[in-house]
């Protein structure tokens, strides 16, 4: 089998007494989308965090394209950060500059493109989410939710990236603008070939955009397999999610 | 509750926000000297923190050259002193309330501005979504404030001393009756370089702790826009703290000898 893109074994991070990564095993195959479910809470982002280098955790290992990065700081983190394009759940663009700007602003921060090139492709690439080039020149107080999200992929395919990680693509969208992203996040990785990392707890959004899904529950990956064969995997703890019953084996916990 | 304990604790807690604090500052300046430099938010912050806050410094500076003026006058006319007044304004001006004041208006406007702006930043996921795109917020954020800061304050300063012996000069000529020739000579005569000197070097760290200040909350909030709150007083509270502390240290070292 090929190296995989990404290859997390052991991942262990806690924050003070609180476990919340307990020994993380997941692999990303190249050109496959991985997504992991799980409820508030169980540590979802942080495990995007931890890949990302944001986090550090406190065991384990994370290889991208088989090169250890747990532990890599400045000037190598930020080579690896270039094949990282990512959409934030609340799409964090920058609000003091414009929209091509944030399309634009890997391009020539990574790249270094000269700024008239950069605002052409930038132009582009919103094109590709289905915004028009007016758009480029508002700024992003001025966009609605869905737009924002669309100019957030724009921003994170730009730069070509070989990984993009999705973090809660569809939260507060309405579920026509939720299918909307959906299949533009499928057309823009299968557009640029690259893996995709996403978690959310809408199924409906996994089903559309995971060829493998994994679940997440207290600190481990406890189900993984194929999407087609989560109505089937016999897992009580994957079924009582799947189908949102408050009745089942995971208890909801009330932090205290 | 153990009191002992509960000391400890605090004593613990506090040498750790010191260590915090310690470690981005160093952090902050290796990336001031490190190559890239983002010379376009530079520029934007000396606009920001320089000229921007002359309104604010200029109007404080005139009016606390006045006061002092009026005051100093009142003052030694109980033992027929009035003469020092031109030299009590100066001196004071250029080495402790320009800088202090200028510090501590600047800490109001630039360091409530600066943490705001981190902190939104921080709890938007704009400073991750930098991490992101290759850039170290570090450097493209704190840097730039950084140098600004200590750059551009000294500049103001300048300028305060001015206004602020100006306004000692106004309420001295056009109320107190002094010839203006007088209080002009009186002012230059007594006036030594390391008045001015000492000033500035306050001023630059001043410039610096308020930067840091700034970025240093911003940088680490949390929690929301309650947090980003707390994160601008902060940044405003222990600038302003630190400047009065500073200030005393910076005095000791350049006048204890004298």
């Amino acid at each position: 089998m090929a190296t995989p893109k990404i290859s997390i074994r052991g991942l262990k991070k806690r924050f003070g007494s609180k476990i919340v990564l307990d020994g993380v095993d997941l692999d990303i195959g190249v050109a496959e989308s991985v997504v992991v479910i799980g409820g508030s809470g169980t540590g979802k982002s942080v495990l995007l965090k931890c890949i990302l280098g944001l986090l550090e955790p406190e065991d384990g290992s994370i290889k991208i394209d088989g090169q250890e990065v747990v532990g890599m700081r400045g000037r190598e983190r930020e080579a690896i950060n270039t094949k990282f394009g990512m959409l934030f759940q609340s799409a964090a663009l920058f609000d003091s500059m414009r929209v091509w700007e944030n399309v634009a602003f890997g391009l020539i921060a990574a790249q270094k493109l000269p700024k008239a090139e950069a605002k052409k492709i930038a132009i582009e690439k919103l094109g590709q989410v289905g915004l028009p080039p007016q758009t480029g020149e508002l700024y992003p107080a001025e966009l609605s939710g869905g737009m924002k999200k669309r100019v957030g992929l724009a921003r994170a395919i730009a730069t070509q990236p070989e990984i993009i990680f999705f973090d809660e693509p569809t939260t507060g969208l309405d579920p026509i603008m939720s299918d909307v992203i959906n299949d533009l996040i499928v057309e823009c990785v299968h557009v640029l070939g690259a893996s995709a990392l996403s978690i959310t707890h809408d199924m409906a959004s996994c089903r559309k955009i995971a060829n493998r899904v994994a679940m997440l529950y207290q600190g481990k990956i406890i189900w993984d397999g194929p999407v087609a064969q989560i109505d089937h995997s016999n897992n009580p703890f994957v079924d009582q999610f799947i189908h949102g019953r408050a009745e089942g084996p995971i208890r909801m916990q009330i932090p205290v | 509750m153990n009191p002992l304990a509960t000391i400890g604790r605090f004593a613990i807690a506090f040498l750790q926000r010191i260590g915090a604090v310690a470690f981005f500052a160093s952090r902050a300046v290796s990336h001031c000297v490190r190559p890239p430099f983002y010379l376009r938010h530079v520029g934007l912050q000396m606009m920001e923190i320089g000229y921007y806050s002359l309104p604010v410094v200029g109007m404080t500076a005139l009016f606390t050259g006045m006061v002092l003026a009026l005051q100093s006058y009142t003052g030694f006319a109980r033992f027929s002193a009035e003469g020092a007044v031109a030299t009590v304004v100066v001196v004071s001006i250029t080495r402790e309330l320009g800088p202090v004041i200028a510090g501590l208006m600047v800490a109001g406007r630039i360091g409530a501005s600066m943490a705001a702006e981190i902190g939104t930043m921080r709890v938007t996921e704009q400073i991750d979504a930098l991490h992101t795109l290759s850039t170290n917020p570090m450097k493209y954020l704190v840097a730039p404030r950084i140098i600004a800061g200590a750059a551009m304050l000294p500049l103001l300063v300048l300028v305060a001393d001015i206004i602020g012996v100006f306004g000692g000069y106004i309420v001295g000529v056009y109320k107190l009756d002094f010839n203006a020739g007088t209080y002009l000579k009186q002012t230059f005569d007594y006036l030594e370089v390391m008045d001015v000197v000492s000033g500035l070097v306050k001023a630059s760290v001043f410039g610096f702790i308020i930067s840091l200040m700034g970025c240093y909350h911003g940088y680490n909030s949390d929690g929301g826009a309650q947090g980003v709150g707390r994160a601008t007083t902060n940044a405003v509270v222990s600038a302003s703290i630190l400047i009065l502390v500073f200030n005393y240290g910076i005095t000791e070292i350049f006048f204890s000898g004298r």
